[in-house]
């Protein structure tokens, strides 16, 4: 579904992707796992259009989406979820629902769409007319994934969906993205808590200053000495 | 009390308002009044977004001066000088709003960008001062006595507040306009994080330039109504640093996020100027031998004092204010 072959990304003179290549399959939850700084974020924003690329290709579904602006990428069927949730912390959860499905060819499914995230997420529901920068960090990453949901895409991308957040609240966002699975949607996540991320995916990349140095499935890579010794201090 | 009802009776006030025995002197301060609510609230309908213009003030010459030379120098009657400079406004506006919106410049920083613009515009007036006057000021060639359609002037005041009260009402009905069309969502969304709104497909340099133009002309059209009614423009009564920062002033205190907040801001900063112009005159006011000023500068600080004050206390302003208490009595009343 979605492709990238040997992407060059930076910002200005700081080049923070070395040749990246990776595949995400139909169905398929992926994950890109590695420490700080590792070019992550930067991953994600190159494929939603935030940043331009400097060289190689990103396609999706066959068609590049390697110099579209963001607004056309989200129409294709790419949502995002940034780091840190990035809410419209000053308006309500429902406003913030509809910001999802702002692009105009989405707007007339926004009720169908909300009913939808509101079964998924019934305590958006319940806080629906309360301003998103109350809500509580858990609460927060499920409006922010709502809001993705809204446009119905293909894929989602999620930035560390678990940065930020107390060990309880993570342990919940995990579970959250198993029942967005159950969805049938197709997943790309980047984390660094690569413990629990490793349980909810199929397969993972591990990226390090700026390159991919291995690839597995996520068993094989839960079992690896290497990354044990490297993510989980074992 | 049922608000329809309301709204009906301050309309129906307005619409017979010359004929309630108003005076020359009163009439005109509510055409002022009008005219420079038309030109706050074009302000509001980008200021309301976080986007701080200090430039509006160059807008408002643009459309006063682009009016009144087409007609005094072509001939060219105001039915199209007007739309002219109403486009001349909105072309500035893409030119300066274009490389702050492309390259992030944002808060302050496009607030200080559009700070030069004024200067920039009022340096320009005065730079040309052959054509346009300088600082000493324009006027537009009278047409005769009496009015005249063409020439979009009149001696009539009374027919000049029509107009007035038209484009004022066409002011708030554009201003609702944006307040319900989903421009307004993503112009929330970008005044929050630029990012995130991008990243949910928001054009953000698109939309901020949609508000920008739109802004920019109603100002300028303002500009240019205020110089058919007075007949006079110079760079300090329609322009320069000192016009923008008014239109900022007046929308403060009327209320920034309300419909009638830029018209309460100008019913009270064009009453309270006057009524300091009258009560202290323009003499030299002197503290002791040595220490003396004119007295034309205390409305400056008076509004100085009062910007504070209000950015303090009532940060929505007095509409905004208002409607808080309003809602919070409704509130308190539901839930006892």
């Amino acid at each position: 579904m979605l492709t990238l072959r040997h992407v060059n990304a930076g910002y200005g003179d700081f080049q923070a992707l070395f040749d990246v290549s990776l595949d995400v399959n139909a169905g398929e939850a992926v994950a890109v796992i590695g420490p700080n700084g590792a070019g992550k974020s930067t991953l994600m924003r190159v494929i939603s259009g935030l940043i331009p690329a400097v060289a190689g290709s990103i396609e999706m579904e066959g068609t590049s989406v390697l110099d579209a602006p963001p607004y056309e990428i989200v129409g294709m069927g790419v949502a995002h979820v940034p780091e840190n949730r990035r809410l419209f912390p000053r308006m309500s959860v429902e406003d913030n629902l509809r910001m999802g499905c702002y692009l105009p060819k989405f707007r007339a499914r926004f009720e169908e769409r909300k009913r939808f995230v509101y079964e998924l997420f019934p305590r958006m529901q319940e806080r629906r007319d309360q301003l998103a920068g109350t809500l509580s960090g858990g609460e927060q990453q499920m409006c922010a994934i709502g809001r993705a949901l809204m446009s119905d895409p293909k894929i989602l991308l999620m930035d560390e969906p678990s940065a930020g957040l107390a060990p309880v609240i993570v342990q919940q966002v995990f579970e959250l993205i198993d029942r967005i699975r159950a969805e049938g949607l197709t997943v790309l996540i980047v984390e660094q808590n690569v413990k629990q991320v490793l349980r909810v995916v199929d397969r993972a990349y591990v990226l390090e200053s700026g390159s991919l140095h291995m690839e597995g499935t996520a068993d094989e890579l839960l079992q690896s000495p290497e990354i044990q010794k490297s993510f989980m201090g074992m | 009390m049922n608000s329809k009802l309301l709204v009906a009776i301050v309309a129906a006030v307005l619409v017979a308002l010359p004929f309630l025995g108003i005076g020359p002197y009163p009439l005109h301060l509510v055409i002022v009044i009008l005219i420079w609510s038309f030109a706050y609230t074009g302000w509001s309908v980008m200021g309301r977004f976080g986007l701080v213009s200090l430039g509006h003030g160059a807008f408002m010459a643009v459309g006063g001066y682009v009016t009144a030379l087409l007609w005094n120098e072509v001939g060219l009657t105001p039915w199209i000088g007007i739309p002219v400079a109403m486009a001349c406004a909105a072309g500035l506006a893409v030119l300066i709003g274009y490389p702050c919106f492309r390259f992030r410049i944002i808060g302050h920083y496009f607030a200080l960008v559009t700070l030069a613009l004024s200067e920039v515009v009022r340096q320009i007036i005065i730079a040309t001062r052959d054509t346009t006057g300088g600082s000493l000021g324009y006027t537009p060639e009278r047409f005769g006595d009496g009015w005249s359609i063409v020439a979009f002037q009149s001696d009539d005041r009374m027919m000049f507040y029509y107009v007035a009260l038209f484009f004022w009402m066409v002011g708030l009905v554009i201003w609702r306009l944006v307040d319900r069309s989903m421009s307004r969502y993503a112009l929330e969304a970008i005044w929050e994080d630029e990012d995130a709104a991008a990243a949910v497909g928001v054009q953000v340099t698109k939309e901020k330039l949609k508000v920008t133009v739109l802004s920019a002309v109603m100002t300028a059209f303002a500009g240019a109504m205020y110089c058919q009614y007075q007949m006079f423009i110079s760079p300090d009564t329609i322009g320069g640093v000192g016009i923008s920062l008014q239109i900022v002033f007046a929308v403060v205190v009327g209320g920034i996020y309300s419909m009638l907040g830029p018209t309460i801001g100008a019913v009270i900063t064009i009453l309270l100027a006057e009524v300091l112009r009258i009560w202290i005159g323009t003499e030299a006011i002197c503290l002791t031998d040595k220490i003396c000023f004119n007295a034309a500068g205390v409305p400056l600080l008076v509004y100085g004092i009062m910007l504070i004050l209000f950015i303090i206390f009532l940060p929505k302003g007095v509409v905004g204010a208002v409607i808080d208490k309003w809602q919070g009595r409704g509130k308190r009343a539901e839930q006892s």
